[in-house]
């Protein structure tokens, strides 16, 4: 099968640093993000690593582009450098300051496949700040390619790309032809540092910036925060005895 | 009107008397109080100036990179590499193939082509984890490296920096068992081929023992100081010092004994033995007699980076402790951090750190600028930055800035990791932690590359001679 060059959009996500403890504001409106470390979404970097990969194991110029783009702040350009430097092409940066929801971003991103006419998108299966994890299927919806989510392993043979996805019970492997959407999930690779050369050859790279309006969208919020709160503090347990003690409690909760 | 009633100061001189018991105070200080040491900011058209700490884009990154591959690769290993007392293979790979190795190294030779300011950044981001890896990429780095970079000649440079920037460790080899402090008192012998006949002989025989080698047991470059011309007087010892590029497998090159330690237990420290040992006058850094020169100005900004290593292990140490205290342990019902007692040791902990990054920070920007006058073709040794400033002119400065950092850095690490094992208790005590490790780790900061009481030696020359009368 001759093999169809693969040009892959990865969009990435600026979202709170996994290793921070997330507070709500004093509104209780939304997670406190001022002066909070923000980083690449960990699955984000999942994607990053597999296009990279594919581009390192098929055969040479199989993988003549790897575009990066992300929906944010213009913060977000930080996020989309150190992609840049673990090595993808270019970026390409999609300003908006507004909250955005999943239905915005996979309409956007359906117009920077067709503009960049991409053939395969690998997003992660859901980022740790709202944990949609819609935006892949409703690309591939609006698209109308297939996809293939929570991804622990992504082979492509000339136009088929096959793909092992994390299910309940283990793992399904699916075969699908060109174009694809993918999803990452957390088996699928362990991402590269970006290391001190590529910090360097990142700067040169190119990099675009757009707005929403550009593509003829605005962040519509279709669905409305009412409140947010942190789970309540765990409870103590208590230990009971034997069989009947267990039983004696349980009456006491109610739970029996 | 009575003269009496005036001030002492407006009366007319003659009318002063020389009988009050009280000296005469001068009309104006004799020192000028605050005079900012214009010396760098007139010569570079800076922008609005920032914080001490901001770091460029760049760092930025670069610090982000680091901090993750420690994090991740380096500290789930650290106990065992420190009780084993050896550095585990996969991270000097891990150090090699993210370019941590090759920091100032220029790009068309490998090397990651970033400044002085990142290599720092580095060490200090590493230290916070692990001392024993940050001195490993330091020495690697600010002395090899930069004698490379600095004093190579083309054909050295093609040679040997493609492998340093990817795949061998360096060491660099200055002192012996009669010669630390006292460097100049060498007595390892580089003896030219042809000593009689030719003044340009083809090769150099060497003779001698060094110790105290950093990473002798992984290098496979060995940068050696010797004495080539052993019959100079002592006052002129120094001329005759040069320094070559020797590798590992030459013959009669051998690594003897391995140092078992107190501290960075996991950085390998070796006695080196030279048993006519043959090395091709290519192999010769700068000069003939240049070695003098060659070694104390890579040891002026080795010591940023020792600076920075201890920094790091100062926060490495606090942030264990400072965890400890308000987030694990609760005693009388509350976190002990929450004890002001406690709390102000913390907080005055963090306050001396920050005190010693400055200078560290404060050095190794004075480099960086220093760097960039000389490239501009500028005089960097002579002025001086007014009352308060070393002789030396801006060279001086940074020499005195470098000396400060790495002297008073040793010295928090020293006292910050001592306090933290304190305030964590028992756990701070036990080797389960890292936190015993760190107070032991601190101790060579005050030793190598330059003790305490050379620094002081040095800071106190410079001032002294811009003092002088």
């Amino acid at each position: 099968m001759a093999a169809t060059p693969l040009r892959i959009l990865v969009p990435i996500k600026r979202v709170i640093d996994y290793a921070v403890k997330p507070r709500v504001n004093s509104a209780r409106t939304a997670v406190e993000l001022s002066g909070v470390k923000m980083s690449m979404n960990p699955f984000d970097e999942l994607s990053v690593e597999a296009s990279l990969r594919l581009r390192e194991t098929l055969p040479p110029s199989s993988v003549p582009d790897i575009l990066l783009v992300s929906l944010g702040p213009a913060k977000s350009a930080e996020t989309l450098r150190t992609a840049l430097a673990m090595g993808a092409d270019r970026a390409l940066l999609i300003e908006e300051d507004a909250e955005l929801e999943p239905l915005t971003v996979a309409k956007a991103l359906k117009e920077v496949v067709s503009r960049e006419s991409c053939n395969l998108v690998i997003l992660g299966k859901q980022s740790i700040d709202d944990d949609a994890g819609q935006t892949g299927q409703m690309l591939a919806g609006l698209l109308g390619w297939g996809q293939a989510t929570q991804a622990c392993k992504i082979s492509v043979q000339g136009e088929e790309v096959t793909v092992e996805k994390e299910v309940d019970g283990g793992t399904e492997t699916v075969k699908a032809k060109l174009p694809v959407v993918v999803t990452t999930d957390l088996r699928l690779n362990e991402p590269r540092y970006a290391s001190l050369p590529n910090i360097m050859k990142a700067k040169k790279k190119p990099f675009e910036k757009m707005k929403l309006s550009d593509f003829g969208l605005s962040a519509i919020k279709r669905l409305q925060t009412l409140s947010v709160s942190e789970p309540p503090p765990r409870q103590g347990g208590s230990k009971v005895e034997d069989v009947d003690g267990l039983v004696k409690r349980l009456r006491e909760l109610g739970a029996i | 009107m009575s003269l009496r009633i005036l001030p002492r100061r407006l009366l007319p001189l003659t009318a002063r008397r020389a009988t009050s018991l009280i000296p005469s105070r001068p009309l104006r200080p004799s020192f000028v109080v605050g005079t900012p040491r214009r010396f760098f900011s007139d010569d570079l058209s800076s922008p609005t100036p920032l914080p001490i700490f901001h770091l460029s884009e760049t760092e930025q990154m670069l610090q982000e990179t680091v901090a993750r591959f420690a994090n991740d690769m380096i500290l789930p290993k650290v106990r065992e590499m420190d009780e084993k007392e050896t550095m585990d293979e996969s991270i000097i790979e891990g150090l090699f193939e993210n370019g941590f190795m090759g920091v100032e190294v220029p790009d068309e030779y490998g090397g990651a082509g970033m400044g002085f300011g990142a290599a720092i950044v580095a060490i200090e981001e590493l230290a916070k984890v692990d001392p024993s890896v940050s001195v490993l990429c330091d020495v690697h780095n600010t002395l090899v490296n930069t004698a490379f970079l600095k004093w190579g000649s083309s054909d050295l440079k093609k040679t040997f920096l493609p492998q340093l920037a990817t795949e061998s460790v360096g060491s660099f080899c200055l002192s012996e068992p009669a010669s630390g402090s006292d460097a100049f008192a060498m007595l390892t012998t580089a003896v030219p081929s042809d000593p009689a006949s030719s003044a340009d002989p083809s090769h150099y025989t060497i003779n001698g023992s060094k110790c105290w080698i950093t990473n002798a047991g992984h290098s496979k470059i060995f940068l050696v100081f010797a004495q080539t011309n052993p019959s100079l007087p002592a006052n002129q010892r120094h001329k005759g010092i040069t320094c070559f590029v020797v590798p590992r497998d030459t013959p009669g090159f051998a690594i003897s004994k391995k140092e078992k330690k107190l501290g960075i237990r996991a950085s390998s420290t070796c006695v080196i033995t030279f048993d006519d040992v043959r090395v091709p006058r290519e192999n010769i850094l700068g000069n003939v007699g240049e070695g003098y020169k060659i070694a104390m100005g890579l040891l002026n900004e080795g010591r940023v980076g020792i600076g920075a290593q201890m920094i790091g292990l100062a926060q490495g140490a606090w942030e264990a402790g400072a965890k400890y205290v308000w987030q694990e342990r609760k005693q009388f019902g509350r976190y002990i951090g929450e004890f002001q007692g406690l709390a102000f040791q913390v907080a005055e902990a963090r306050t001396e750190i920050e005190a010693a990054r400055a200078l560290v920070y404060n050095a190794m920007r004075t480099k960086e600028a220093l760097d960039r006058l000389k490239e501009a073709g500028e005089d960097v040794t002579s002025g001086t930055g007014g009352a308060g400033a070393p002789a030396g002119g801006k060279q001086g400065e940074f020499v005195m800035q470098a000396a400060m950092a790495k002297l008073y850095a040793s010295n928090v690490a020293q006292k910050v990791s001592g306090a933290a094992i304190e305030w964590m208790g028992g756990m701070g005590f036990v080797r389960d932690g890292l936190a015993e490790k760190f107070w032991r780790d601190s101790k060579i900061g005050a030793i190598y590359e330059g003790t305490s009481n050379i620094q002081l030696q040095t800071i106190a020359k410079l001032l002294q001679k811009a003092h002088a009368q």
